[in-house]
C-alpha cells in the first residue's frame, strides 16, 4: 500500500485540508472513496478496515478538522520512553524450544511475537502450538475485519484442524475410541499463548463436536495414504471455513452461541500459517497477511525470500482467478478501486459469508437470526452487483520451501506491518536484531581530512542507531518500533514513536493499522545437519 | 604453572603440555636454508625471549650486574610489539608501593639513558597531570601524593583553576582537583627499548631478530635449554618476556592526531605541557610529533586470544571507531578545543592484562631456571625499566634488593590460568584500570572457584564474600532482617555501612563465640619414616620444632636474610609427622619453596592436604564450653593448655584436629574437619553454641581482632625483608636450638647490632572514625614530622574505640639520609602522625599491645539483662 505512506507526511504537515476539499479522500484503506450511489447514509457503522466505511462525508470532514488539530498541535500527548515501551511491550510473548541435554533437536530455536493494537478492540489475532502427536510447530497471524469474531474463532480453531488433517488413520482412530468410551484424549497441540490470548469457552463444545464430525469423516475416508501437509493444510482450511459456514446457518439453541456463530461468521479473516518440521516449512496463505524469510547472505548481509502471495487486488493471477470464476459480464463490477466488489480489501478470506452465501440465504439467516443481527445495517445489506456467488473462497495458496541453513528467521505478520515497511528493511532490521550485529560499514578515516568534531558526531549519530537494537527483548517488538516510529532516515525517531501511541483510540487507526507480527527464528546447525542426512 | 600453558597456547602449541619428554626426544636442529647474518649460539648462560621494553631492560640489567653470556632472541624486529604502540607516558602515579618504585627507577633511567647510549629517546620531562571529577577520586589522588611526596617524587594536589593554569585546552568546570607530577616524562617507547638494547649489546648482550622460541629444554626440573627456529641454545637461565604470555591481549586504543595549523593553531605551549590522566573519562591525552596524541581504556573491551598463532610482529587491529566513540567523546568533553583538528590516525593495538592487574615476575615454581616477565597492564613503559632491574637482580643475587610479592607470579594458583577464568576476569581488569579502587574491592568475576563446603550454609545466612588465592571467605554476615546492604555504601573510604555488623561480630568473640569459617588457609603435611622430617624442618624454620608431640609452634621459614619467607603454626602429630598451617596465597610459593629444599628422599614425604580438611576457627570465651559439650575428650585449659593439637571426635565425626589457637589471640580453637564431616559438626558447634550464644562471624571480624592485638599477618605485614627481630617476635626464634637454620647468622646479626625498622602499633589519638577518612594501609608515619615509615595494615578496634594501625619505623639520618638502628627508645620517644590522604592524625605508638585486652573479663556488677540474651 504505497498510497497511504505518501500521504502521511503530509497529514503531518496540516495539509489535509487541501486534500478534503476534494471532497473523496482516501487514507490506508479502511475509509474508502465511495461512488455515488452508496453516498446515501442509510447505513451507518463504524469504519471497517476491510470495508469500504458507509459514512457521510461530512462526518469525515469533521473527523478531519479533528486530525489538523492535533497535528498543529504535537506536544499534546508526549509519552516518556518507558511509557512508550510498556506500550510497546504489553503484547510482547517469546517461546524458546526447550533443549534436551543441552542440544535442541528442533529447527526451531523458538519464536518471539507481538502485536499492537490500532482498532479498539484489536481485530488482529495470532496463534502458536506444537503438534504433540506429529512432529512440527504451527504459527500464525490472522487478521480480522468487520470485527474480531472471525479472526477470533479461527486462531482457536484452525490448528486443531491442521493437527487433525496431519494425524495418521490410527491415531485418529485411537482419538475417537477414547471419546466414545470416555477415556481421556490424547492430546493433539500444545499451545504457546500470551496471557491476552484467550479462547472462549462457551462455544468450546460446540467446536468440538464439529472437529469430531471431521476426523470421523477423515476416519471414514481413510485413503491409508500418508498424509501430505500441503493437501492437510487446504483441506484444514476450507473444512474450518465451511464449519463455520455452517455453524451459522444450522444455529444454536443457546442464545449466545448463536449470535456468536453469526457474527463469526459474518465478520471475516485473513490467515497466514506456517508448518514447521525439520527442514519444511510450509505456509499457507489465505488474504494479505504475509510470510516472509530471512536469509543470511554470505557477506553477513540480509535478504528476504517471500513465502506467501498477497490475495488481492495487487496480485494480478489474484484477479484473473477471480475474474476466471465469474461471468464474463460481471468482469467490470467484480473488482472496483482494488476491492472485491468493490468493498473487500482481501480475495480470499474465512467468515465473510456476504460474499459467499446466496442472497437467499443471507436474507433466511438473518431474519430467523436474534435482534442485533436484524437491528445491524451492515449484515443486511447486500453487496452490489451481487449475481454468482461464492465470491470469496478461504482456500488457502500453500508454498513449501526447504530450509537451508542460510535461512535464519521467518517473519509472519499482518498487513499493517507491510504497509509501513519494506520487507528488505524488515529482513535487515529483525537479522541485525538477532544476530546482535549492527551491519554498518566501519568508518576508516583514511586519506580524508577528517576532524574530530564530525567524527564525534558521527559517531554519535551511529550509535543512536544502534542504541535501538538494545532497547528491546523481542524480535516482534523491536520491529514494530521500527514500523511505527521509523523517520524518514530509516531510524526509530522516538518523538514520532510517541506521538504514534499516544493518539486517541478514534483517531489511531486512521495513522495506522493493528500490526500482528511472529519472528521464528531457525536453529541453523539442526538444518545443516538434516540436509547432510537427507544428501 | 600458569604461564608455562599459556605460553604453549600461544607459541608451543606444537609443544603442548608434553614438552618436558620432547627434550629428549628432539634435539635434532632443523635449521633451514634461510640465511642469517650471525650464527646463533651453541650456548649461552641466559636466554631472553622477547625484544620489547621489558626484553631489553631486563637484557640491559644483568649485563649491568656483570652477567655478559647473555642471548636475546625477538622473533620479529626490536620493539615491534606492544612497546611500538605505547603512548610512552612515564608516570609514577601507582597506589602499590612496589609498582611505584619501579615507575620511579624507569623514569630515572630513561632520563639518563640518552647520555649513557647517545640514541636519541624523545624523553622530555613535561611532568603528567591526573584529574579529578569526583571527590572520592581525589581522595585517591591524594593518597597517591600522600606516597609519592615521602618517597622524595616532588608532586602536589592542584586546583581546576591551577590546571587551567598548567594546561591551555582543558575544560575545567567538571573538575574537583588534580595531582600534578612534575617529574613525569614523555618518552618515546621503541627509542627507549632501542636505546636499552644498545647499551646492553654494549657490554656484550648478543641480540638477535627474526628469531623465535618453539620451546623451551627441561630436564629434571631445570631449564637446560631453547630450541629456536634456527637451532638450539643450551642455556641456564630462560627469561620470558614475550609480552603476550597468553594473558589476553586486549583492545587498547590510542591515536594520534595531527593539527593542521590552517584550521586551528594549538597554543605553542600545549607542545611542552603536561600529560594529561582523566581516569574518570578514561583517557590520556600526550603531545606527540607536533600534534597529540589520545587513547583510553574503554569499559568494554574486546578480549582477543592469540589461540597458538605466531605473531611475528603486532599488526595494527582494523580501526574499529564506533568501539572508540566513548573516549572520543571525553576527550571532547576534556578539550573542546580540538573539535577542529584533522585526524590523522586510530591506532587499534592489544595489550595484556593479568588477572589482578599486577604484572607477572619471577621463576617457575617447578622449573628452575625459568623466568618470567610479562603481563604489564599497559604500563610497560612506566614498569619496564625498574621492573627489569628487579627480575635481573632476582637472578643474579637470588633475590631483587625490594619485595616484589606482590609481582611474584607465584600469587597465582592453577587454578586461575584456564582460559575461562582469563577470559572472565580479564574482561573486568582492563576497565578496572581507570576505575576508582576504594579499600576492599573485589573482583567480581571469576569467583567461587574454591569454596568450603559450608559455602551454600553461610551464603543462606548473609554471608557476604570476598576471594583470596581463588578461595570464597566471609568477610561478614549480613543479620537477618536487614536490608541488603548497597553494595556502593560499602565502597568508601569513610566509615563503611558494614561497620555496626562486624562491632557485633567482634562483640560476640569477646564475650560469647562465634565460628569463622577459615578453610582457606593452606594446610600442608610432612612426614618421614625416620627423623628426616624433623631434622629438615629444623633447618627451614626458625622456632623449634623439636616439641612434644601435640605441641603447636608459631615459627617463620626464613631466607638467608632472616625474613620471613611464610609465617606458619606447625602441630606435631607424631614424632616423625608434622601439620603446618600457612596463609592462603602461600599454596604455591611455600610448595616450590620446601619442594627446592627438603631433600629429594623418598622417606620423607610432602602432601597439600589443604583440600582435605574444612578449618573451623571457634573464637571466644564460651568455645571451650561448646567444645567441651561436643567432645568427651576434657578440654579445660589445665587439659588443653594454649598451642596445643589433640585429634579427638566431636559430635559423630571422629579425626577432627583441634588445636587451641585462634590466629586472633582470643581464647578458642581452630577445628581442622575431614570434608566430609564439615557440615555435621558445624551443625553440631551452632545447635550446641545456641546456648552460649554462638553465631557466625568472618574475616573483618577477624581482622580487627588480630590488629588490635598487634598480631601481624604474612603478606600484609611481614614479607621477605622483614626479620622476627624486627617485628618482636624473638621469641619464635630459637638461635640455640642446637642446630643451623636458615637465616641463622643474620638475625644473629641483627640481635648484636640491633634493627634498622621496627614493627610498630598505632592508636590514632584525634581521629573521628565517623567524620574523617578512614585508614586503609600504606599510609605514612610521621615521627616529630618527619618520615619514619609506611603502615601496612590497620582496623577499627572496637575494644579501644580507635583505629589502629600496623606499619615499620625506621630511623633516617637527619643530615644524610642514612638508616640507623631503631631502637625502643627512637619509638618511644617521639610524636608520631599517620598521613591519611594528605591529612595527618596524631597516633600513640605501642611496641606491645594492650595487656587489658587479653584478660578482658567483665566484672559482676557490670552485668546487664542484655548479657542474658543471645546476639544473635
Amino acid at each position: 500500500m504505497p498510497a497511504p505512506a505518501h500521504l502521511f507526511p503530509l497529514i503531518r504537515n496540516c495539509e489535509i485540508g487541501r486534500i478534503c476539499s476534494t471532497v473523496c479522500y482516501c487514507h490506508r484503506k479502511h475509509l474508502c472513496c465511495f461512488s455515488s450511489h452508496f453516498a446515501h447514509g442509510h447505513f451507518r457503522c463504524a469504519p471497517q478496515r476491510k470495508f469500504a466505511a458507509l459514512c457521510r462525508p461530512k462526518e469525515n470532514f469533521n473527523q478531519f478538522i479533528h486530525a489538523r488539530d492535533y497535528a498543529s498541535t504535537p506536544q499534546r500527548f508526549y509519552l516518556t520512553p518507558p511509557q512508550v515501551n510498556s506500550i510497546l511491550k504489553a503484547n510482547e510473548y517469546s517461546f524458546k524450544v526447550p533443549e534436551f541435554d543441552g542440544k535442541n533437536i528442533s529447527s526451531v530455536l523458538g519464536f518471539d511475537s507481538n502485536q499492537l493494537p490500532a482498532n479498539a478492540p484489536i481485530e488482529d489475532r495470532r496463534s502458536a502450538a506444537t503438534c504433540l502427536q506429529t512432529r512440527g510447530m504451527l504459527l500464525g497471524v490472522f487478521d480480522g475485519h468487520a470485527g474480531c469474531a472471525c479472526a477470533q474463532a479461527v486462531s482457536e480453531r484452525l490448528f486443531y484442524y491442521i493437527a487433525v488433517s496431519l494425524l495418521p488413520h490410527e491415531t485418529l482412530l485411537e482419538i475417537e475410541n477414547a471419546v466414545e468410551s470416555g477415556r481421556a484424549l490424547l492430546p493433539i497441540l500444545q499451545w504457546h499463548k500470551h496471557p491476552n490470548d484467550y479462547f472462549s469457552k462457551e462455544a468450546s463444545k460446540l467446536y468440538f463436536n464439529s472437529l469430531r464430525t471431521y476426523w470421523q469423516e477423515l476416519i471414514d475416508l481413510n485413503s491409508g495414504e500418508t498424509t501430505d501437509v500441503k493437501e492437510a493444510l487446504i483441506n484444514a482450511f476450507k473444512r474450518l471455513d465451511n464449519d463455520i459456514s455452517l455453524e451459522a446457518q444450522v444455529g444454536d439453541p443457546n442464545s449466545f452461541l448463536n449470535y456468536l456463530v453469526l457474527r463469526v461468521a459474518f465478520s471475516g479473516a485473513t490467515a497466514c500459517v506456517a508448518h514447521v518440521d525439520g527442514v519444511d516449512l510450509h505456509v499457507a496463505n489465505t488474504g494479505d497477511s504475509r510470510a516472509m524469510l530471512g536469509v543470511q547472505e554470505e557477506d553477513g548481509s540480509w535478504s528476504a525470500v517471500n513465502l506467501s502471495y498477497d490475495h488481492n487486488a495487487q496480485n494480478e493471477h489474484e484477479v484473473e482467478r477471480v475474474k476466471m470464476e465469474h461471468p464474463k459480464s460481471e468482469e467490470k463490477s467484480l473488482v472496483k478501486q482494488d476491492r472485491l466488489l468493490g468493498l473487500l480489501m482481501p480475495f480470499r478470506a474465512f467468515g465473510d459469508v456476504k460474499f459467499k452465501w446466496s442472497i437467499e440465504l443471507q436474507k433466511r439467516v438473518v431474519e430467523s437470526g436474534p435482534d442485533q443481527l436484524n437491528d445491524n445495517e451492515y449484515t443486511k445489506f447486500i453487496p452490489p452487483n451481487y449475481h454468482t456467488p461464492p465470491y470469496l473462497t478461504a482456500e488457502p495458496e500453500v508454498i513449501h520451501h526447504k530450509l537451508r541453513p542460510q535461512d535464519k528467521f521467518l517473519v509472519l505478520a499482518t498487513d499493517g506491518l507491510w504497509e509501513t515497511m519494506h520487507r528488505q528493511d524488515v529482513a535487515r532490521i529483525v537479522g541485525e536484531y538477532l544476530t546482535g550485529v549492527h551491519h554498518q560499514q566501519p568508518i576508516a578515516v583514511g586519506g580524508y581530512k577528517v576532524t574530530l568534531g564530525q567524527m564525534h558526531g558521527l559517531l554519535t549519530e551511529r550509535r543512536a542507531r544502534i542504541s535501538s537494537v538494545f532497547e528491546d527483548q523481542n524480535a516482534a517488538t523491536h520491529l514494530i518500533r521500527h514500523a511505527v516510529g521509523n523517520n524518514e532516515f530509516g531510524t526509530v525517531d522516538h518523538e514520532r514513536l510517541s506521538k504514534m501511541l499516544s493518539l486517541p483510540e478514534e483517531l489511531a487507526r486512521m495513522y495506522r493499522d493493528d500490526i500482528t507480527i511472529i519472528v521464528v527464528q531457525f536453529n541453523s546447525h539442526v538444518v545443516g545437519a538434516c540436509q547432510n542426512e537427507e544428501l | 604453572m600458569m604461564f608455562l600453558r599459556l605460553l604453549s597456547d600461544v607459541r608451543w602449541r606444537a609443544a603442548n603440555p608434553r614438552w618436558r619428554r620432547m627434550t629428549c626426544s628432539r634435539r635434532s636442529t632443523s635449521s633451514t636454508a634461510e640465511p642469517h647474518p650471525i650464527s646463533l649460539p651453541a650456548q649461552a648462560q641466559v636466554v631472553i625471549c622477547g625484544g620489547g621494553i621489558v626484553g631489553t631492560s631486563v637484557a640491559y640489567h644483568l649485563s649491568k650486574l656483570g652477567w655478559k653470556d647473555i642471548v636475546l632472541l625477538e622473533q620479529g624486529r626490536l620493539a615491534a610489539g606492544t612497546t611500538r604502540f605505547c603512548a610512552g607516558i612515564v608516570s609514577t602515579a601507582r597506589p602499590v608501593s612496589i609498582e611505584l618504585k619501579m615507575a620511579d627507577y624507569s623514569n630515572k633511567l630513561y632520563q639518563q639513558l640518552e647520555q649513557e647510549t647517545g640514541i636519541k629517546t624523545g624523553t622530555r620531562s613535561t611532568g603528567s597531570i591526573s584529574l579529578a571529577q569526583t571527590q572520592d577520586r581525589l581522595i585517591s589522588l591524594k593518597r597517591i601524593a600522600s606516597s609519592l611526596n615521602v618517597m622524595g617524587i616532588p608532586c602536589e594536589i592542584i586546583t581546576p583553576k591551577q590546571v587551567a593554569q598548567l594546561h591551555p585546552l582543558i575544560n575545567i568546570h567538571d573538575l574537583v582537583g588534580a595531582m600534578y607530577v612534575p617529574g613525569d616524562a614523555l618518552v618515546s617507547s621503541a627509542d627507549v627499548s632501542l636505546a636499552l638494547a644498545t647499551a646492553a649489546s654494549r657490554n656484550g648482550v648478543q641480540i638477535h631478530e627474526r628469531t623465535s622460541v618453539s620451546h623451551v629444554l627441561v630436564q629434571k626440573g631445570r631449564v637446560t635449554g631453547v630450541e629456536t627456529d634456527r637451532g638450539q641454545i643450551s642455556c641456564q637461565y630462560f627469561v620470558n618476556c614475550a609480552g603476550q604470555v597468553g594473558l589476553l591481549n586486549f583492545f587498547f586504543l590510542f591515536f594520534p592526531l595531527v593539527f593542521t595549523p590552517s584550521l586551528n593553531s594549538l597554543p605553542t605551549s600545549f607542545l611542552s605541557s603536561a600529560a594529561i590522566v582523566d581516569p574518570d573519562g578514561r583517557i590520556y591525552i600526550r603531545s606527540w610529533q607536533g600534534g597529540i596524541l589520545s587513547g583510553g581504556f574503554e569499559k568494554n573491551p574486546k578480549p582477543l586470544f592469540t589461540e597458538g598463532r605466531n605473531q611475528l610482529e603486532i599488526q595494527n587491529l582494523q580501526e574499529d571507531w564506533d568501539h572508540f566513540e566513548p573516549l572520543l567523546s571525553a576527550l571532547l568533553r576534556r578539550m573542546p578545543g580540538l573539535e577542529a583538528l584533522q585526524i590523522m590516525q586510530l591506532v587499534n593495538c592489544p595489550e595484556t592484562f593479568t588477572p589482578d592487574m599486577r604484572c607477572i615476575m619471577g621463576e617457575s615454581p617447578t622449573v628452575q631456571g625459568y623466568f618470567v616477565l610479562a603481563g604489564m597492564n599497559s604500563a610497560g613503559i612506566s614498569y619496564g625499566g625498574g621492573a627489569g632491574k628487579y627480575l635481573a637482580e632476582w637472578m643474579v643475587n637470588g633475590y631483587p634488593s625490594e619485595n616484589v610479592w606482590p609481582l611474584d607470579l607465584k600469587r597465582f594458583g592453577t587454578l586461575q590460568s584456564s582460559r575461562t577464568f582469563l577470559r572472565h576476569r580479564v574482561m573486568e581488569v582492563m576497565p578496572l584500570i581507570c576505575d576508582l579502587k576504594v579499600p576492599r574491592w573485589d573482583f567480581q568475576t571469576g569467583r567461587q572457584l574454591r569454596t568450603s563446603p559450608l559455602y551454600d550454609r553461610l551464603d543462606a545466612q548473609g554471608a557476604r564474600w570476598m576471594e583470596k588465592h581463588g578461595f570464597e571467605r566471609v568477610k561478614y554476615f549480613v543479620p537477618p532482617g536487614k536490608d541488603l546492604l548497597d553494595l556502593d555504601q560499602s565502597k568508601t573510604f569513610y566509615k563503611p555501612d558494614w561497620f555496626d555488623i562486624v562491632g557485633s561480630e567482634v562483640k560476640c568473640c569477646k564475650e560469647a563465640v562465634c565460628v569463622i569459617d577459615m578453610s582457606s588457609f593452606t594446610k600442608f603435611e610432612i612426614s618421614s619414616t625416620g627423623d628426616q622430617a624433623l631434622e629438615s624442618l629444623q633447618y627451614l624454620f626458625s622456632n623449634d620444632l623439636d616439641v612434644p608431640v601435640g605441641h603447636v609452634v608459631h615459627t617463620g621459614m626464613l631466607n638467608e636474610k632472616g625474613g620471613y619467607e611464610n609465617d606458619c603454626s606447625i602441630a606435631r602429630l607424631n614424632k616423625r609427622s608434622f601439620f603446618m598451617i600457612s596463609p592462603t596465597d602461600q599454596q604455591v610459593h611455600c610448595w616450590a619453596w620446601l619442594k627446592n629444599r627438603l631433600p629429594s628422599n623418598s622417606s620423607l614425604t610432602m602432601e597439600d592436604v589443604t583440600w582435605k580438611y574444612t578449618a573451623l576457627n571457634l573464637i571466644g570465651p564460651r568455645a571451650v564450653d561448646v567444645l567441651s559439650e561436643l567432645s568427651y575428650a576434657p578440654i579445660t585449659p589445665e587439659h588443653f593448655p594454649s598451642l596445643f593439637c589433640k585429634e579427638m571426635s566431636v559430635g559423630y565425626a571422629n579425626g577432627i584436629r583441634v588445636m587451641s589457637i585462634t590466629h586472633t589471640g582470643e581464647p578458642g580453637f581452630m577445628l581442622y574437619i575431614p570434608i566430609e564431616y564439615a557440615l555435621h559438626v558445624y551443625n553440631e558447634v551452632m545447635n550446641m553454641g545456641q546456648k552460649y550464644g554462638i553465631r557466625n562471624a568472618g574475616y573483618y571480624a577477624l581482622r580487627s581482632l588480630r590488629i588490635e592485638k598487634f598480631f601481624a599477618f604474612w603478606g600484609q605485614d611481614l614479607d621477605a625483608f622483614t626479620t622476627p627481630m624486627e617485628c618482636g617476635r624473638e621469641f619464635q626464634v630459637k638461635l640455640e636450638k642446637g642446630m643451623e637454620f636458615i637465616g641463622q647468622e643474620a638475625l644473629l646479626e641483627q640481635k648484636q647490632n640491633g634493627v634498622y625498622k621496627r614493627f610498630t602499633m598505632f592508636i590514632l589519638e584525634d581521629h573521628d572514625t565517623d567524620m574523617d577518612l578512614w585508614p586503609w594501609w600504606g599510609e605514612p608515619i610521621f615521627r616529630n614530622g618527619r618520615y619514619v615509615g609506611k603502615t601496612t595494615s590497620s582496623a577499627y578496634s572496637y575494644t579501644v574505640e580507635r583505629h589502629v594501625c600496623l606499619g615499620f619505623v625506621q630511623h633516617f639520618d637527619e643530615k644524610t639520609g642514612e638508616e640507623l638502628v631503631v631502637t625502643t627508645d627512637f619509638i618511644n620517644q617521639g610524636e608520631y602522625e599517620i598521613d591519611i590522604a594528605g591529612q595527618r592524625f596524631q597516633a600513640k605508638a605501642k611496641l606491645y599491645p594492650f595487656s587489658s585486652l587479653f584478660t578482658h573479663r567483665r566484672r559482676k556488677d557490670e552485668m546487664e539483662l542484655s548479657d542474658l540474651t543471645g546476639k544473635r
